[in-house]
C-alpha cells in the first residue's frame, strides 16, 4: 500500500544546497521534508569510513566559498562546522626543486623571490587586482540573475543596480574584468608572473571541475571564482571541515531540524508530479507520494529535465537548452588510507608541508598535457593533482599515527573512449599513484587501502550528472542569467510550483549555499511568506 | 664607556626551564614579557595553527612564569579563607577552587587558583606577587608562606586530545579526575602534579613539577602528542580562547585595587561577574563586609560579553569600499560602548576578537547594569579608515563557548 504524505515544501536531494533551502524555508514557519536517496546527507559533500578507521570527504575535500550569511543565518558552528585552516601549498618540481606557497606573506614573499625577484613583486600586485576583481564580482553572488532582455520592473532594477556596479569600477579595473572573462589562465597569468612553475600552480585553480586547459580561454574566470572565498574579509571560511566535509552537510541538516525540517533518508525520489502544468509532488521509488505545492530541486538540471519530468510537461525550447547544457566531467578522486606520510623528496620528512595542499603541477606544459589526453579521450597519463592530508589536520579523521589522503585528479573525462569500466579505473587510480611516486617515491609502501573515482562512480553514488562536480560547467555561457538556461536563472522552472536550488543555479557550484539561500528567498516572495 | 651590563647586573629577563625547547620551536622570535620571563607569543611566524590547535587537537602551553606560593602549615586554611573569597576550609584534599581576593574595600586585588595539595598544604597561583600579602596577613597564624614562582615549573596542555596524550604519558587513566580536581602521576621519571584546570575553556590540564624535571616531561608530552596533533602554543592564540571562554585577565580586564590611581578603576568581584565565587559561609575575610552589603542592594557594573552584529559592520566598511578587517589577534584595547537610544556611553569592551571557530566578532565588556540585559542592543565604536563609526552589538551571556568536553 503506498503512503501519502503532505507538506509545504518537498526538497529533492539533501547535499548542501538542498539542506540550505530546507533550513531558510523551515526558520520561515514552512513545514518542509528532505528527500535524499542515500543513507546520509550531503550528496558530494559527505564523510564515510571507507576503510575501518580511515574516514575520507569521499568527493568534496575543502571549503572555501560558504557564503558567511548561510553560516550565520543558520548558526552552522552552533551545529558543529569547524574550519581549519589549510595553511598552504607546495608544488614539487621535477629538477628536485619546490615552490611554495605558506600562510605567512613574508615567508611567501621568501620563497617567491628564491624563484623569480620579479614574481615577488608581482606576487602583492596580483592579489589586490584579484581582491578588487572579486569585489566587482561579490555583489553578483548574493543577487538573483535579472534578465537583460526583460522589461519586468524587478528585472530592470536589478540591471540598473548590476549596472551602476559597474560604472563605479575605475577603467583600470573593467578592463582587467573584461580580461579575466574572456582570457585563458594561462594568457592572464603570463601578463604577471615570468615563472613557470607559479603559472602552473595558480592556473591549476582556474581548471578545477572544468573540462577546459589552462590555455582554455574562459578558464581565467575560474581562477576569480575560487578567489571569491579570500573577499569575506575576516569572515574568510577557507580550510577543511573538522570531521571532513561531511560534517558541513551534518551541521546543515542539524540546523534544517532545528527549524522544524524533516529529513529523510534513502528516499529516492523517482519523478515530480505535474498535474495541469503545475508541480504537486514527487513520487519515491518505493510507490510512495509526497504531496505539497512547492517543490524544489537540488539536483543538476539534466537530471532534474531530462529524467524527473516527462518532457511533455515542459516547453521543447527549454529542453533542448537543457540538453545543451554543458555538463562534462572531468575530474575523478583517489583516497587512500596510509601507515604514514609519504615523504617529498623535494622537502624531506614530515613537515609543514603535509599541513596544507600539495599540488601536483609542476609545469604549465605538463598540466595542458594532462588536459591533451582528455580532449581525444582519454584520462591523463599524467595527471594534474591537488593532494591533502586529512588527519594532519584533524586528528580524529585516522588512527593515532595513521593517515587519510586526499587526490582531487584531472583530468578523468566522463566521456572517455569506450566508457569507464573497473579495468580503466585501477589503471587511471595507478596513473595517479605514479604522478605522486614521482616526487614522493615512498607512497607505494605506505598505500594500505586505495579509493578510486572515475565520473562514472561519482554518477552512480551522488547523482551528479556525467560526474560534474559543478552541477555544470563554470564557462561564462552558462553562468549568472543564462545558468542553467536563458529565461530561467531565477531558481523558478517552466513548471508552476517547481523551483531549483543546486549548483546547477546562480552562482554556481563549490561548497557555497548561495543558491539555496537565494531560492528560499525567491520561494517566500512567490508564497507571500516572510523570512 | 661601555661595560658588560649582563656581568655587572642580574639578567633582567628570565627564561623558564622550558626555554631550552621552546626557543628552539620559536621560528617568529615572537617573544612576550609575562612576569618577568620571556614567554612565547607564537612559536609559528602565526598563531592561527595553535588557536585551532586548542579547539581541535591539543596545545602545549609553557605557563611556568605565573606566581605560585606553597601555603602550608596547621593554619594554612585560616590563612588563606582570610585572604581568598572562595570558602577553603570546605575544600576536599585534592580540589582546586579559582578565586579572587580582595583589599578592605571588598575590591579586587587580584585572581587565581587554590589547590588544596593535602590537609595543611595548598598551592595558590596568581598573575601578580602576593609574598607581602600573604604574609601581612598572616600575622600569628601557623602557617609557611614559600614563594615557589621560580622553582615550580608549569605546562597547559588544553584541546580535545590532552587527556588521550597525557594517559599515554603517564601511564594513567584520568577518566575519573574531574572538572578543577587534582591528581599525582609520573611522567618519564618525573613526579608531577594535574590539575584539571586551564584557562582556554576547554578539556585541559596544568601540569606542575620541579624545574629539574622541565625538559624530561616536555619531551615525553611532545612524543606522546605527536600522533595526536600536539602543537606548542603560544600567548596570542590563548588570548583568544580565554575571551572566548569568557575569562578575565588582570591588567587588561579590571586594575588590580592594589595598583588603581583612582577609585573608578577598582572593581568589585561582583562587577567581574565572579560574585559566584564569593563565599556566603564564611564569617570574616578581607572586604566581606563590602561585598556583602553590595550583594543585598546589587552591582552597580556587569561584566558580560557583547557581540558585534556583522552585517552592520559591513555596512561601515563597504561604505568605503572595503569588506571587514579585525585585527588576527586579540584587541586589549578599551572601546566605547553606547546606549543606542539616547547615545551615551554605556560601558566599554575590554577585550575583543574574532572568534575564529564561532565566526563572531565577540568581547568581553563591562556595563551599567541597567544595560547589561542579554541580547540589549548597543553601539560599539569601531574605526573604519580613521574615522570613528558605530556598529551594532549585543549583550550576549558568557561564555561565548562552552563545550561539554570541558567538564565531561
Amino acid at each position: 500500500m503506498s503512503q501519502t504524505h503532505r507538506y509545504d515544501v518537498i526538497v529533492i536531494g539533501g547535499g548542501h544546497n538542498g539542506l540550505v533551502n530546507a533550513a531558510y524555508l523551515a526558520r520561515a514557519g514552512k513545514k518542509v521534508v528532505v528527500l535524499e536517496r542515500r543513507h546520509l546527507v550531503g550528496g558530494a559533500a559527505v564523510t564515510e569510513e571507507i576503510y575501518p578507521g580511515f574516514k575520507f570527504s569521499v568527493f568534496s575535500y575543502v571549503v572555501s566559498l560558504l557564503r558567511p550569511e548561510v553560516i550565520r543565518d543558520l548558526n552552522l558552528p552552533g551545529h558543529g562546522l569547524e574550519i581549519l585552516p589549510l595553511e598552504s601549498t607546495v608544488t614539487p618540481m621535477f629538477n628536485g626543486d619546490y615552490l611554495a606557497g605558506w600562510a605567512d606573506h613574508d615567508k611567501t614573499r621568501a620563497e617567491y623571490v628564491r624563484h623569480s625577484r620579479r614574481d615577488a613583486d608581482a606576487y602583492d600586485e596580483y592579489g589586490k587586482l584579484m581582491h578588487h576583481m572579486a569585489m566587482a564580482v561579490k555583489p553578483i553572488l548574493a543577487m538573483v540573475p535579472p534578465d537583460p532582455t526583460s522589461l519586468a520592473p524587478s528585472d530592470l532594477r536589478g540591471l540598473l543596480k548590476l549596472g551602476k556596479h559597474f560604472a563605479d569600477l575605475s577603467p583600470k579595473h573593467f578592463h582587467a574584468l573584461y580580461k579575466l572573462m574572456t582570457m585563458s589562465a594561462g594568457d592572464f597569468l603570463d601578463e604577471w608572473f615570468e615563472t613557470d612553475v607559479i603559472k602552473a600552480t595558480r592556473s591549476a585553480s582556474g581548471i578545477i571541475g572544468t573540462f577546459m586547459g589552462p590555455r582554455t580561454p574562459g578558464s581565467a574566470y575560474v581562477l576569480l571564482h575560487h578567489y571569491m572565498g579570500e573577499i569575506d574579509g575576516a569572515f574568510r571560511a577557507w580550510g577543511f571541515a573538522k570531521g571532513g566535509t561531511g560534517a558541513i552537510s551534518e551541521s546543515i541538516a542539524s540546523a534544517a531540524r532545528s527549524f522544524g525540517a524533516e529529513v529523510r533518508l534513502e528516499a529516492p525520489v523517482t519523478h515530480v508530479i505535474v498535474k495541469g502544468g503545475k508541480a504537486t509532488g514527487v513520487a519515491l521509488e518505493n510507490g510512495n507520494e509526497y504531496h505539497a505545492p512547492v517543490v524544489v530541486t537540488s539536483l543538476d538540471p539534466k537530471r532534474t529535465f531530462l529524467k524527473m519530468l516527462s518532457p511533455s510537461d515542459l516547453p521543447a525550447e527549454f529542453v533542448e537548452d537543457i540538453k545543451r547544457y554543458k555538463i562534462r566531467g572531468s575530474s575523478g578522486k583517489v583516497n587512500l588510507a596510509l601507515s604514514g606520510l609519504p615523504e617529498f623528496t623535494c622537502l624531506p620528512g614530515v613537515g609543514p608541508l603535509h599541513r596544507g595542499a600539495v599540488s601536483i603541477s609542476p609545469s604549465m606544459e605538463y598540466v595542458e598535457r594532462a588536459y591533451d589526453d582528455a580532449k581525444y579521450g582519454n584520462f591523463s597519463r599524467r595527471p594534474y593533482a591537488d593532494i591533502i592530508f586529512p588527519s594532519v589536520i584533524d586528528p580524529g579523521m585516522a588512527p593515532p599515527g595513521k593517515h587519510v589522503m586526499s587526490a582531487f585528479v584531472q583530468y578523468a573525462p566522463s566521456s572517455i573512449t569506450g566508457g569507464w569500466d573497473a579495468t580503466k579505473r585501477e589503471a587511471f587510480g595507478d596513473a595517479v599513484i605514479d604522478a605522486i611516486a614521482t616526487f614522493a617515491p615512498n607512497i607505494r609502501d605506505l598505500i594500505l587501502h586505495r579509493q578510486v573515482l572515475t565520473p562514472q562512480d561519482i554518477e552512480d553514488i551522488t547523482g551528479l550528472t556525467e560526474g560534474n562536480i559543478f552541477q555544470g560547467e563554470l564557462a561564462l555561457h552558462q553562468l549568472f542569467f543564462l545558468r542553467p538556461a536563458p529565461g530561467w536563472a531565477k531558481f523558478r522552472t517552466p513548471v508552476a510550483g517547481l523551483y531549483q536550488c543546486g549548483s546547477g543555479t546562480h552562482p554556481g557550484g563549490g561548497i557555497m549555499g548561495a543558491g539555496g539561500r537565494l531560492a528560499a528567498l525567491e520561494i517566500l516572495k512567490d508564497t507571500g511568506s516572510r523570512l | 664607556m661601555l661595560y658588560a651590563l649582563a656581568e655587572a647586573t642580574p639578567r633582567m629577563l628570565k627564561t623558564t626551564p622550558f626555554h631550552p625547547r621552546t626557543s628552539a620551536l620559536c621560528e617568529g622570535q615572537n617573544w612576550r614579557r609575562w612576569a618577568g620571563y620571556v614567554a612565547a607569543s607564537s612559536y609559528d611566524l602565526t598563531h592561527e595553527r595553535e588557536y585551532f590547535a586548542i579547539r581541535n587537537s591539543a596545545a602545549l602551553l609553557d605557563v611556568s612564569p605565573l606566581y605560585k606560593y606553597h601555603v602550608t602549615g596547621p593554619d594554612a586554611a585560616r590563612l588563606l579563607d582570610r585572604v581568598v573569597t572562595r570558602d577553603v576550609g570546605r575544600a576536599a584534599e585534592g580540589q582546586v577552587l579559582y578565586t579572587t581576593w580582595c583589599d578592605g574595600d571588598g575590591k579586587v586585588l587580584d585572581d587565581g587558583t587554590v589547590a588544596r595539595l593535602g590537609d595543611d598544604r595548598f598551592r595558590l597561583t596568581a598573575a601578580d606577587p602576593n609574598y607581602r600579602w600573604l604574609g601581612d596577613n598572616a600575622r600569628g597564624l601557623a602557617v609557611d608562606i614559600d614563594d615557589v614562582s621560580d622553582t615550580i615549573a608549569a605546562l597547559a596542555l588544553q584541546g580535545p586530545n590532552a587527556r588521550v596524550i597525557l594517559e599515554a604519558a603517564t601511564g594513567a587513566s584520568l577518566a575519573a579526575l574531574k572538572f578543577f580536581r587534582l591528581t599525582t602521576a609520573v611522567i618519564n621519571g618525573v613526579p608531577v602534579t594535574i590539575t584539571r584546570t586551564g584557562y582556554t575553556g576547554d578539556l585541559g590540564y596544568e601540569i606542575w613539577l620541579d624545574n629539574a624535571g622541565a625538559l624530561a616531561v616536555w619531551d615525553a608530552l611532545m612524543a606522546e602528542g605527536a600522533p595526536h596533533g600536539i602543537v606548542p602554543t603560544g600567548l596570542l592564540a590563548l588570548d583568544i580562547a580565554r575571551i572566548e571562554a569568557g575569562l578575565l585577565l588582570l591588567d587588561v580586564d579590571y586594575v588590580s585595587a592594589r595598583r588603581a590611581l583612582i577609585e573608578p578603576q577598582k572593581s568589585t568581584p561582583m562587577e567581574l561577574g565572579l560574585g559566584w565565587s564569593v563565599s556566603e559561609l564564611k564569617e570574616s575575610f578581607n572586604g566581606h563586609r563590602a561585598m556583602r552589603a553590595e550583594a543585598k542592594r546589587g552591582a552597580e557594573w556587569k561584566f558580560v560579553g557583547i557581540e558585534v552584529d556583522w552585517p552592520s559592520l559591513e555596512e561601515l566598511f563597504a561604505a568605503k569600499g572595503l569588506a571587514p578587517r579585525l585585527p588576527a589577534q586579540a584587541v586589549r584595547a578599551s572601546i566605547p560602548l553606547y546606549d543606542i537610544n539616547s547615545g551615551e556611553q554605556a560601558g566599554y569592551a575590554s577585550s575583543t576578537c574574532w572568534s575564529p571557530i564561532l565566526k563572531r566578532y565577540i568581547g568581553l565588556a563591562h556595563l551599567q547594569a541597567r544595560f547589561a540585559t542579554p541580547d540589549t542592543r548597543l553601539h560599539m565604536e569601531v574605526t573604519v579608515e580613521h574615522h570613528r563609526k558605530r556598529a551594532l552589538a549585543h549583550v550576549r551571556r558568557l561564555p561565548f563557548f562552552d563545550p561539554p568536553r570541558k567538564r565531561a
